[in-house]
């Protein structure tokens, strides 16, 4: 059994860290002054099927990773006083791995650190996001669960499913992301300005086994990769 | 009014002869669009629309300042490389390769704006013809080298070293102490160019049978080849006041000018054809992206540069 499995639905609340003081403003002016200029300007940065995003919160948006700037471009896509509301599930062993890394991803990415190991009922990842959902917040999630090569589609986790099963009305909205990891690779700091796409699909609520659940996302996602 | 006309520097002599051009071509435009109700104007339309913008934004580019002309043409090289770099099958090891040639369009424009001919003129096709392998080699995968080196280099080589003849053409110190006028020989240039590709385009969709190459693009034959350019020379006429040239030069830059760019268009569209792609972006309505606007000039650009250059400077 996984650890937490037992009390999924009931169970106290994760209460999820709080964010550092002023971070709200520090992270609109910083997408204002840098992000936005940034993707239009050097990235040059087209979306596609934007209308598809709920003008509600929350919901959970899950897309292919393979790049630092796929959450800097998909929080991008909401109007900047939203951007509090909104929060990127990301690994605590990388976006927190010291003092400074996790001020910074707290107060510029308001990340949601979720654990990816010696995972206990205290730390469950999925446990963190239900309450996030439950507190109106929606998330961003890339249920590959690290960055793959560039415009690939790879295999999801079931954290999504579990997800989806536990908050059977939530919206979980695919997005492709084109280009993201040509433009600034795994392992890469100096971006390429090599124009960037995002393909957003319309709003799911996925039904069925966990194993079904996974595969319909992965599909809807995968569906976008293709060329309309 | 003529003398007042006669008395305006000959660029802006010019902005009245684009203006008018202009203006004749939105009223064809909607005598088109009254006289056949029933056929689609729209695509016509929105290109013709879309010339009225890019007269506007060239004429401010080169008339408010030399730095800002100098960025804009800049702006254009990078956009323009851009463009062909995303469509490019660019492996993961190019990557530090593709940020320096990223870098190479500022190097370039800032010797331009130095004023550094000697710079300016071999950094792309000697240094960064050494760097860009270099780069690759250091990031030690051979599988598709050839293919990466020669790639990123020609695409500097087109978008970058050959449209930033236009912005020396403009700033250039050695033609002004020659006595001659870089903002009216740009502008001969860009409207001869730009004149060819159109009447090229007219020549072809009323006449056109007889099809050039008709692998690489089947919109160009004899008779939009012929009919444009003869048609361009004859109207560069009117823009002589523009140029150091007597009669007969006129006529014959006029030609190498539209030949060249002739030759632009049809390699950027085997380019296209080759990347599997009809447009290479989505920047200009009704014309496409960066490239597929300056694609005659990036080689007719340097041709005319040097031909002014060695000749009259």
């Amino acid at each position: 059994m996984r650890p937490s499995e037992a009390g999924e639905t009931e169970g106290a609340e994760v209460v999820p860290p709080a964010r550092p003081r002023g971070a709200t403003a520090l992270q609109i002016a910083f997408f204002l002054l840098f992000v936005r200029p940034f993707l239009l300007l050097f990235i040059g940065l087209r979306v596609r099927g934007g209308a598809n995003l709920p003008r509600t919160d929350p919901f959970v948006l899950i897309a292919n990773h393979s790049s630092h700037l796929d959450t800097l471009s998909l929080l991008s896509l909401f109007p900047l006083r939203r951007l509090a509301r909104i929060q990127p599930v990301a690994a605590a062993d990388y976006f927190e791995r010291n003092r400074v890394v996790s001020w910074l991803s707290r107060s510029f990415f308001n990340i949601l650190p979720i654990a990816r190991r010696d995972i206990t009922a205290q730390n469950d990842p999925i446990r963190r996001m239900v309450a996030a959902l439950r507190a109106g917040r929606s998330l961003i999630l890339f249920p590959e669960g690290t960055r793959g090569a560039a415009n690939e589609v790879g295999h999801f986790h079931t954290g999504i499913a579990r997800l989806a099963t536990l908050l059977p009305e939530i919206a979980i909205v695919p997005a492709y992301l084109e280009n993201m990891g040509r433009a600034l690779p795994k392992g890469q700091f100096v971006p390429v300005p090599i124009f960037c796409e995002i393909r957003v699909g319309q709003p799911l609520c996925p039904r069925g086994n966990r194993k079904e659940i996974v595969v319909e996302l992965e599909e809807a996602v995968r569906r976008l990769r293709e060329p309309s | 009014m003529q003398e007042w006309i006669a008395s305006l520097r000959p660029e802006w002599r010019m902005g009245l002869v684009v203006l008018g051009v202009l203006v004749l071509a939105s009223i064809a435009v909607w005598a088109l669009r009254r006289a056949r109700s029933g056929k689609d104007f729209s695509e016509l339309r929105s290109r013709v629309r879309a010339w009225w913008v890019m007269a506007g934004v060239f004429f401010a580019a080169i008339a408010l300042s030399p730095m800002l002309s100098v960025a804009f043409f800049g702006l254009m090289s990078f956009w323009a490389l851009k463009e062909f770099i995303t469509l490019m099958r660019t492996r993961p090891a190019d990557h530090g390769a593709l940020a320096l040639a990223f870098l190479a369009v500022a190097v370039q424009y800032v010797l331009v704006g130095m004023h550094w001919y000697g710079m300016f003129i071999i950094f792309i096709p000697v240094y960064m013809s050494l760097l860009v392998p270099i780069r690759l080699v250091l990031a030690r995968e051979t599988s598709g080298f050839v293919a990466a080196a020669a790639q990123i280099q020609w695409g500097l080589m087109a978008f970058v070293f050959g449209l930033s003849h236009m912005a020396y053409t403009l700033t250039s110190s050695t033609w002004v102490a020659a006595g001659l006028n870089g903002r009216a020989s740009l502008l001969f240039l860009v409207f001869v160019t730009e004149m060819s590709d159109v009447l090229q385009y007219v020549w072809g969709k009323t006449l056109g049978r007889h099809k050039i190459i008709p692998s690489v693009s089947p919109n160009k034959t004899w008779e939009g080849f012929l009919g444009g350019i003869g048609s361009t020379v004859v109207l560069s006429l009117a823009i002589r006041f523009l140029t150091p040239f007597g009669l007969g030069e006129t006529l014959l830059v006029a030609a190498i000018v539209a030949v060249a760019g002739f030759f632009g268009g049809a390699v950027m569209s085997a380019i296209k054809r080759d990347f599997g792609v009809k447009d290479f972006g989505s920047l200009i309505p009704g014309h496409g992206g960066m490239l597929d606007r300056v694609d005659s000039l990036c080689f007719a650009a340097p041709v005319f540069f040097h031909y002014v250059n060695y000749f009259h400077a």
